[in-house]
């Protein structure tokens, strides 16, 4: 076949050589779904093993030096095609890659192969990576979150229930002295976390070293007021590598206790950097996900958020950004508890009705907290609490600050709703039926509560998911 | 502005202070209590009671009250231990916590007494 041992120039099938029905995929093989849309006439065989050979070994002819090595052993292996359910346009292509392909502990390599120069292919129309299965032997090379779930309840002292933030608004333009009275406000209200805004890096209207000095200040004199940990998230993300270490480095030494960082934008280089630096100094790590629905919301093209939060969970961080199913921002139920268990869980398996293509072992790795932020309130809490259950930051921006008494009073709402909420389903009672009975209960004893129930009333988002599960009938 | 109201809270009023979980909802009924108890036993966790003076309640380790219960699951043998806690430090704040072994963390903590001072 292929390995014959002679030079024959010219360009082959793919599927000569990449096409493997009868492959048997090893433990330790990294494994890719990929939804392939090809262009009219090529058939699904050849653009599966197209895809496998592009994003592995292969390039567009043979050349002499394939013979200098055993391309067999290090090829990436189309094994197996399925139908998208109720779409004709595409299918599932499964692909074995060995794991001697990639250099152990970077997320870096193994996607710079996997979602390279694959998905700009003339052959295919679209191209999307749906789901990654890391063999346990690769995620063990990996750093991981430094910290994970448990350390960070024991260092912040909260348990058995879900933490409170929210990010201070307007996201742009506030002074450094401003920002921090905001933050004081709600974390005296009762809020755990505040948080800086993924666009808020170092602006002229507020340098990164003021606010840290003026955030700090607030932490300190809120922890004082109420008797409990809190935090800030001190976004170090910046132009460069030495300036994001040297923000991590002073927060260090203003004693604070979270940082964050955009995973995305600023780089999976300079996350798992980040991350490993933040396990050495024991500094707790949020991650924001901005640029994410560029690549993960059209359902034909690109990387899905499940493959993006397996990269974060290697790469490094102890929070991440989830969606809330219930705000205004995109997520689809069933496949946002799926990766919400990739997330926390060590491990998860194939499960097509959350849209988990593969079983996932994390090992020892720790979990990461999800975080819900965007568009919800009060209201939304009883649902909040019983689709995400306590490993997981709730984050109310308007839902705090837009509170008629101001963002002390908000957050005092919002906590109050939250241990209403965490209390009655203790108690056995069902959150998604009878939220509204509990957080009416709780008002009675809360004048915050009962504002904020009445400001927030009628709020809703209900437009229809862009992405949703491949199912039949749509 | 008259509509719009203060925020109570300051350094100087002890009753500012917090102690984490449900510590903004109104004290425990004692059916409250117990239903809290039920659910640490039915997640498999081991109940322990700790306790301490207010102005420490910021610290890691409180006093433990005797040893964690391990795998105890009767209910009201809890909540005798949790009132005995009480009794014996009546100015003290008392929390029941449910210590998950597995995840080697606390899956519940709260402050089920709270001291007078506060």
């Amino acid at each position: 076949m292929s390995c014959r041992k002679t030079y024959d120039a010219g360009v082959k099938d793919y599927r000569e050589t990449y096409w493997m029905p009868d492959y048997e995929p090893s433990a330790t093989d990294l494994l890719a779904c990929f939804k392939i849309t090809p262009q009219p006439g090529v058939p699904r065989e050849e653009a599966a093993a197209a895809v496998a050979a592009e994003s592995s070994t292969g390039t567009w002819t043979t050349v002499w030096t394939d013979l200098l090595t055993d391309l067999d052993h290090y090829k990436g292996r189309a094994y197996s095609i399925e139908d998208v359910p109720g779409d004709d346009s595409c299918f599932y292509a499964f692909i074995a890659y060995p794991i001697d392909l990639f250099e152990e502990g970077s997320v870096v390599n193994v996607f710079t192969s996997l979602v390279g120069n694959v998905f700009g292919f003339k052959a295919l129309r679209a191209l999307r990576l749906e789901d990654v299965r890391f063999p346990i032997a690769y995620v063990m090379t990996c750093n991981g979150p430094p910290n994970g779930i448990q350390v960070e309840r024991d260092k912040m002292n909260k348990y058995g229930r879900p933490l409170l933030g929210c990010t201070i608004k307007p996201k742009l333009g506030l002074s450094a002295k401003n920002y921090g009275r905001a933050v004081y406000e709600c974390l005296r209200g009762g809020l755990d976390f505040t948080k800086d805004d993924e666009n808020v890096n170092s602006q002229p209207f507020m340098r990164w070293n003021h606010r840290f000095d003026f955030v700090m200040e607030a932490i300190h004199k809120a922890e004082q007021e109420t008797g409990e940990r809190k935090g800030h998230y001190l976004n170090v993300t910046a132009p460069t590598p030495q300036e994001m270490f040297k923000r991590a480095e002073y927060a260090k030494q203003l004693g604070a206790p979270i940082i964050m960082h955009d995973y995305i934008t600023g780089g999976f280089c300079a996350n798992t950097g980040l991350a490993q630096w933040c396990q050495e100094n024991g500094m707790l790590l949020h991650i924001h996900r901005a640029m994410h629905a560029v690549l993960d919301r059209n359902p034909h093209h690109g990387i899905h958020f499940r493959v993006l939060v397996k990269i974060l969970r290697l790469s490094g961080g102890d929070h991440l950004h989830t969606g809330t199913v219930v705000g205004k921002l995109e997520g689809d139920r069933e496949a946002t508890l799926g990766w919400i268990d990739l997330l926390r869980e060590s491990y998860i398996k194939e499960d097509r009705s959350r849209g988990i293509f593969f079983d996932q072992d994390w090992g020892h790795m720790p979990g990461v907290f999800a975080v819900a932020s965007g568009g919800i309130h009060v209201w939304h809490m009883p649902a909040l609490v019983s689709i995400f259950g306590d490993d997981a930051v709730l984050q109310f921006g308007g839902g705090t600050l837009g509170h008629p008494w101001g963002n002390a009073a908000g957050a005092t709402a919002n906590r109050v709703a939250l241990e209403a909420c965490v209390a009655a389903r203790n108690s056995g009672r069902d959150l998604e039926r009878e939220g509204k009975d509990v957080l009416t209960q709780a008002a009675r004893s809360s004048p915050e509560l009962r504002t904020a129930m009445e400001t927030w009333k009628e709020i809703k988002f209900e437009f229809d998911t862009v992405d949703k599960l491949d199912v039949a009938h749509r | 502005m008259s509509e719009i109201q203060d925020y109570p809270s300051s350094l100087r009023d002890p009753a500012s202070r917090k102690f984490e979980t449900f510590s903004y909802l109104p004290p425990m009924s004692s059916e409250q209590m117990r239903s809290q108890v039920e659910y640490i036993v039915a997640q498999g966790w081991n109940p322990g009671i700790e306790h301490t003076e207010p102005e420490n309640a910021m610290d890691n380790y409180w006093y433990m009250w005797k040893l964690p219960m391990f795998g105890e699951t009767d209910v009201d043998a809890i909540l005798a231990e949790c009132e005995a806690c009480h009794k014996a430090h009546p100015d003290n704040h008392v929390r029941l916590l449910g210590f998950d072994n597995y995840a080697q963390s606390a899956g519940a903590s709260m402050v089920i007494y709270r001291a007078p001072a506060v």
